[in-house]
């Protein structure tokens, strides 16, 4: 238990000891080795790299240097990361073998390691993180923490800030106080639909009932999206301290934090910040000497992407099976076990203590017209900088793929950009100016979603696309109403047709019949919007889907059936590097033979399109 | 199963008990726990947790075949899967999971007759950074291209056969 009084101490005490974080020119001695330990870079051995720093630390007893591990910095692409502050120098695609060296050399001798420097997409090195193009058009606001904290200590959390806004919150504001500035903000929801958050605030407050819940929804099943993870994993804390501040605000004292089973680490985090801030009283009977009281639980989703669905969610936190339920009445007045409940996401969460920090102003200075603050996507797919990246509202497409994400890898054109998974649509070439806002984006056949944003280069076949979201929603159906249960069924019946070489002209005027139905008659949102990805690629790829079932072609490698890679024998040198690289040994010729493909072993993987010096070899 | 195995799971069942109440709201979580134990959820431990729980088996079994994280028939000593998140299938995933299914000739959600491979489906593991991904028993292959599963497959193949 730590007093009101004792968390002030060790805020100022801890946000000195950790300056040389955020500041360059820090008063200090110290040197902080901070290696990423996001789900990306811990794929590709970041904890190896944290032990042997401190192996190698300790051998040589080197005591004025401490290793952090921290949360996502954003640039997976380049990870594993490790950055060393106060100098903010910038090492990129780490291995544990290089440790020695960057001990040796940098904290040693003071000289950077140039070859683990991180080049920009122009060529140029960068020495530190701000240097990079990935980053000068972000604004971190929900991933302000993420990178910069070891999310397992509560105490960096609270050197940053952490717990204020809670504590300004409970000894300053009154509820309806609270849910003004939300409202002001203009914060909206970042899941997906974009419902204004205060008004949800202030309906759930409004609705009768003694017991009232406030939930997280941190079941981010949307494929390609990792920012809530990200979150859960970098910046825990802030997500709890959110929950409290809704609690208050709406009158509830207990939460629940519904998140994947796979996220494993994001879990772990999770539970060591909820046991810290506990013994520290802040979760708790009486927070702050105040009458307010809050716990919270975690629950275990066990992948039904359906789950994020928030009356679905509900329904699996009660342990059943997550099918949604028909609204009205929505959560706000009949949620959990039939009690007024808050469901937030937990992007949308990220945003709040910032928000109660700085005002609400502020924050509604940052954005659109519609749509205020900052938005998190994650960007991948053709991309050079793959990563997560956080930028106002208002940012253009083009922005985001081309300053920021580098543009497109292989000098390949860029062909669609996809937002809002499998609810979404693709966006074409002619719209990568518009700037991404709700609205904007709904207007151009896509949605904002949990912020997933895949970016497809010429190699894609976008009736492929279309079915692969489809046999997505065909397995994630609750099975709840027939429209969605049969109707994406048949749907994807119809794209497998096309994609096989066997459809007619008459399937896509059908494709766009049935979408229409589905969206009209589904229960709920998975349903609803289950159409998008097809209607939105019909929308603007219609000639790619009358090529697939008019001439029977696809112009990509991805309709197999269709496909058929030759050689160009006027081209063919007989270099043999094809059959080098060939993994199913399809290629026939010796020495310098112009080379054939034996089309019966040929499992069109493109391999040796790709690998030919001289573009010899096509479909 | 053999009689020390059955002993074991009887074990580990009560130790749940222990730890949990007995309130229906907690089916899910202790479902995950034995998927997580024993790799699946086997027919004794649904009937241990209809006891415990009161709840009817057939409405627990309704439960397990919901979620995706369940499954009834126990994985293979190697259960690799792969990612079939958007950012991994734009990269080519689907080309390493139809050589996967080609070579081992058995669907997602399948074991080998001889019990040593399973393979799965999944959606985003997280590391879009390294896609195309597959994983191995959980350790993550990034950057992967036909040829590498093609290496890792016969690596396991020699070390089982040798």
């Amino acid at each position: 238990m730590k007093s009101l009084q004792e968390i002030h101490e060790l805020r100022e005490e801890k946000r000195k000891e950790l300056d040389l974080r955020v500041n360059t020119k820090a008063d200090t001695r110290e040197k902080h080795i901070l290696v990423c330990h996001g789900t990306g870079c811990t794929s590709s051995k970041s904890p190896q790299i944290l032990e042997s720093f401190r192996k190698i630390l300790k051998e040589r007893n080197i005591t004025n240097v401490r290793v952090i591990k921290t949360g996502c910095f954003g640039l997976c692409a380049k990870g594993p990361i490790v950055i060393i502050r106060p100098e903010d120098t910038f090492y990129s695609l780490v291995t544990p073998d290089d440790c020695e060296e960057i001990i040796e050399k940098h904290i040693i001798n003071g000289e950077r390691v140039e070859r683990l420097l991180c080049k920009d997409i122009d060529g140029k090195l960068v020495n530190s993180l701000d240097e990079l193009n990935f980053y000068k058009k972000q604004k971190r606001i929900a991933l302000k923490n993420c990178g910069v904290v070891n999310p397992e200590e509560i105490d960096e959390y609270i050197a940053f800030d952490g717990y204020k806004a809670l504590e300004k919150v409970l000894k300053e504001m009154s509820q309806d106080g609270v849910i003004d500035v939300i409202k002001e903000s203009g914060l909206r929801g970042r899941g997906g639909a974009g419902f204004p958050t205060g008004k949800k605030w202030e309906l759930t407050k409004a609705s009768e009932g003694e017991q009232k819940y406030v939930v997280c929804n941190a079941d981010e099943g949307d494929p390609g999206a990792f920012m809530d993870r990200s979150i859960l994993e970098g910046d825990p804390h802030s997500v709890l301290e959110a929950m409290m501040i809704a609690g208050y605000a709406i009158g509830a004292n207990k939460g629940y934090i519904y998140v994947r089973a796979e996220y494993p680490i994001a879990v772990q985090r999770l539970k060591i910040a909820i046991n810290q801030a506990r013994d520290y009283g802040i979760l708790g009977e009486n927070v702050f000497d105040t009458d307010f009281s809050f716990d919270v639980e975690i629950r275990l989703g066990a992948g039904a992407f359906v789950c994020g669905e928030e009356t679905a969610l509900l329904e699996s936190i009660e342990g059943k099976r997550g099918q949604p339920r028909v609204k009205p009445p929505y959560p706000a007045q009949s949620g959990l076990w039939g009690k007024p409940t808050l469901i937030n996401n937990v992007e949308t969460y990220a945003n709040i203590a910032q928000i109660i920090l700085n005002g609400a102003k502020w924050y509604s200075s940052i954005g659109t017209e519609s749509s205020k603050g900052t938005k998190v996507f994650a960007l991948g797919g053709n991309v050079n900088n793959i990563g997560l990246v956080e930028v106002p509202m208002g940012t253009t497409l083009r922005e985001i793929i081309y300053d920021i994400g580098g543009g497109i890898p292989n000098g390949r054109e860029f062909k669609a950009a996809q937002t809002g998974g499998p609810s979404g649509g693709c966006i074409p070439k002619e719209h990568l100016d518009t700037p991404i806002d709700y609205e904007s984006l709904k207007e151009i056949g896509s949605m904002m979603g949990s912020g997933g944003l895949i970016v497809m280069d010429d190699t894609k076949c976008m009736v492929c696309l279309a079915k692969f979201y489809l046999e997505f929603t065909v397995s994630e159906s609750c099975g709840k109403c027939t429209p969605c249960r049969i109707g994406t069924k048949r749907m994807l019946e119809i794209l497998e047709r096309l994609c096989n070489g066997e459809g007619e002209e008459l399937d896509i005027y059908k494709l766009e019949k049935l979408a229409v139905n589905i969206q009209e008659s589904s229960i709920c949102g998975l349903g609803q919007s289950a159409p998008n990805p097809v209607i939105s690629t019909l929308k603007y790829f219609r000639e790619e889907f009358r090529q697939h079932a008019i001439q029977k072609e696809c112009r990509t490698l991805e309709c197999k059936a269709m496909a058929k890679i030759t050689i160009d024998e006027e081209k063919c040198k007989g270099c043999g590097l094809c059959q080098k690289h060939c993994p199913v040994n399809a290629i026939d010729g010796i020495g310098r033979d112009k080379r054939i493909i034996n089309q019966e072993k040929c499992i069109k993987c493109g391999t040796c399109i790709s690998t030919c010096p001289f573009h010899a070899i096509g479909n | 199963m053999n009689e020390e195995a059955n002993n074991k799971k009887d074990n580990f069942i009560e130790s749940l008990f222990e730890e949990y109440k007995p309130i229906k709201d907690n089916l899910i979580q202790m479902l995950n726990e034995v998927q997580e134990h024993y790799g699946y959820i086997p027919k004794d431990a649904q009937k241990a947790l209809s006891e415990f729980l009161d709840i009817p088996m057939a409405e627990i079994y309704g439960v397990v075949t919901f979620y995706s994280r369940f499954t009834l028939k126990p994985k293979g000593k190697y259960n690799i899967s792969v990612c079939l998140g958007t950012a991994c299938y734009v990269k080519g995933s689907q080309k390493i999971m139809d050589r996967l299914k080609d070579r081992l000739q058995i669907e997602p959600g399948e074991t080998t007759q001889d019990g040593l491979f399973s393979i799965e489906k999944t959606r985003c593991v997280g590391a879009c950074g390294l896609a195309p991904v597959f994983t191995v028993n959980g350790e993550v292959y990034g950057k992967a291209t036909v040829k590498k599963l093609d290496e890792v497959l016969d690596g396991i193949l020699n070390k089982e056969n040798s």
